[in-house]
């Protein structure tokens, strides 16, 4: 226990100049923009005078100079407060807390189910390389990896939606449905299906892939070669001995792809009409809302650090030799 | 010589590099097999795939041939693609050329810069910078390399601090070569094949997040892209939905185009036959 309380403090400690690296860097670049979001708004709203733009950007402190906005800007961060959203009127915290449950929804059941699905796959598909078994599984797997995302949920709700009526074309939940508890559940399971399963076929070829590469060479190690020798079953090899050994690498898959699937969520929400970050990092950008970009990307950088530190905790518990005092890979 | 035909053995580099010939040819003569701007009204509109013959794909809302948007949406998609990777493979070579060559402060630094790029998701990196900067095709390009350049680094750190310690690289200082040509003559020309079998991976990834960003509307508004076409097709998603299926279809053909070349140069700079 005490070997993965000194992982999270050693993580923790090493995050902080990361972070703030992404805080100056998103700032920066935010910045620069031409036109800030007291402009966007005018436009919104049809135009205002001068003296009104003027008291507006004092308001927000948009008038002081940008080393004094970005110290202001980190300072405000340390004490959790993101900032104000301009085209929402309302803190960017709350915004992001209340979209991102959805996101979470989301991207965990189609995490699970891709995981679940493509090791499985990717252990049928390792367990006799160059079989044609595994032939068409690595082809099927490859080509449904080409796939956008956005396409796939497309066309899904061309066929299932539109065509057959048989699944709901977008939203979380029917709208003013009035709905509790189980019922509501299941609604928004049954909204859910049409996303879950287009990220969820995209990932599970990304997953069948790494586990049947890690399983290929671990076909080639001395120890499977040993447990042959032993005369172990076919079935004991492959789950206990190749399997095993495959599954590692999949955990730390796990950890590089919460970034992809946090910028994935911003089309796929899109196409489903699903009020999650991701749809709102689009409503930002549309809305030309610098501070809720800024918030959103920020918020990002932290939920990935997060997802990375359990990644390391979960590798530490199944690997003893991991975070005693291993230097910096 | 000998790596070309390694990499034609191999049955995925075969069919990938197949494909990618075909649609390099289509994206060259683009002008020739559709002449005139993609993007003007050419036709009545919104007629059925099929059964024009001077459009064979039919036309969208605005009459535009879909055909001629999938032909010159080619060049977009590759160029776009090639030119991020290229970018990234290099602003990743040079960081990680510096970092792992330099060591010390310089490397941890440079190592913190690329844990912060790697940790922000690309796509959200990317959608703000083209809102920021605005939607031109350089501006996708480098918003794309932002968020690609990380993986490279990595591995060219990787490959230059074990290539280092080599007996070579040691004769070299010892006969009084300057760092910077040592880092550039000797450790970089050793360094760069495994970066190179990374790059198919970028292109691919590349022309993704472009139709992504083309979708979601922020594309160059003057080039014709798959992207903006499925995007532009979704608004009669339930009449005419061969208008977003079309392009959609191009790039999964590419990207798998991609991915099965990328697959043969690994099996080649392996030298493993098949």
């Amino acid at each position: 226990m005490n070997r993965v309380l000194r992982l999270i403090r050693r993580r923790a400690i090493s995050s902080i100049p990361v972070l703030l690296i992404v805080v100056v860097l998103t700032f920066l670049l935010l910045e620069s923009a031409s036109g800030d979001a007291v402009d966007a708004y005018l436009l919104s709203i049809g135009g205002g005078d001068a003296t009104v733009a003027q008291a507006l950007r004092q308001a927000y402190g948009l008038d002081q100079s940008m080393f004094a906005r970005l110290w202001l800007y980190a300072s405000s961060l340390a004490r959790l407060d993101l900032g104000w959203s301009v085209a929402f009127g309302r803190p960017v915290f709350d915004l992001i807390l209340e979209r991102l449950p959805n996101t979470l929804l989301l991207m965990g059941s189609a995490t699970v189910l891709s995981f679940g699905l493509g090791s499985t796959l990717g252990i049928v598909a390792g367990a006799k390389p160059e079989s044609l078994g595994d032939r068409a599984l690595s082809t099927v797997s490859l080509v449904l990896y080409a796939i956008p995302s956005f396409w796939l949920g497309l066309v899904l709700s061309i066929i299932f939606a539109v065509q057959l009526r048989w699944l709901p074309t977008s939203g979380i939940e029917t709208i003013a449905s009035d709905k509790t508890g189980l019922a509501r559940v299941t609604d928004i399971a049954w909204h859910l299906v049409l996303p879950v399963s287009a990220l969820t076929l995209i990932y599970m070829a990304l997953f069948l892939r790494v586990m049947r590469a890690g399983m290929a060479e671990a076909w080639t190690m001395d120890f499977v070669l040993f447990a042959r020798s032993k005369g172990l079953s076919r079935t004991r090899i492959v789950l206990r001995h190749v399997a095993r050994n495959a599954l590692l690498p999949l955990v730390t898959m796990l950890g590089l792809q919460s970034a992809a699937m946090l910028g994935g969520s911003v089309v796929i929400e899109s196409i489903f009409a699903i009020p999650g970050f991701g749809r709102l990092a689009q409503e930002a950008v549309s809305g030309r809302d610098a501070p809720l970009l800024m918030g959103i990307i920020v918020v990002s950088a932290v939920l990935v650090i997060g997802v990375n530190l359990v990644i390391d905790i979960i590798y530490a518990a199944l690997d003893p030799r991991i975070g005693a005092s291993e230097p910096r890979a | 010589m000998k790596f070309i035909r390694n990499l034609i053995r191999t049955p995925e580099g075969t069919v990938g590099l197949c494909i990618l010939a075909i649609l390099a040819l289509i994206a060259i003569l683009a002008p020739v097999l559709s002449p005139g701007d993609p993007l003007h009204i050419a036709g009545r509109a919104l007629l059925p795939p099929f059964s024009d013959p001077s459009f064979p794909l039919g036309t969208d809302r605005l009459g535009r041939d879909v055909m001629a948007g999938i032909i010159h949406g080619t060049r977009t998609s590759l160029l776009v693609g090639i030119a991020a990777a290229l970018a990234a493979i290099t602003i990743g070579l040079c960081v990680g050329l510096t970092a792992g060559f330099a060591g010390g402060l310089i490397d941890e630094a440079l190592m913190r810069l690329v844990d912060a790029f790697q940790i922000v998701p690309g796509f959200l990196l990317a959608l703000a910078f083209v809102s920021v900067v605005g939607a031109s095709v350089p501006i996708v390009v480098l918003a794309i390399a932002l968020g690609a350049w990380p993986n490279p680094a990595r591995l060219t750190r990787v490959q230059v601090l074990s290539i280092k310690e080599r007996d070579y690289v040691a004769s070299a200082r010892v006969i009084g070569m300057h760092p910077v040509e040592i880092a550039l003559k000797e450790i970089l020309p050793n360094a760069l094949p495994p970066v190179l079998a990374l790059s198919a991976i970028i292109v691919a990834a590349a022309i993704l997040t472009e139709a992504a960003l083309s979708f979601l509307g922020l594309g160059d508004p003057n080039t014709v892209t798959w992207g903006s076409m499925i995007a532009e097709g979704r608004n009669i998603l339930r009449s005419s939905p061969f208008l977003s299926v079309f392009p959609g279809i191009a790039l999964v053909i590419t990207v798998v185009g991609v991915y099965l070349f990328s697959e043969g140069l690994t099996k080649a700079l392996a030298g493993r036959r098949i």
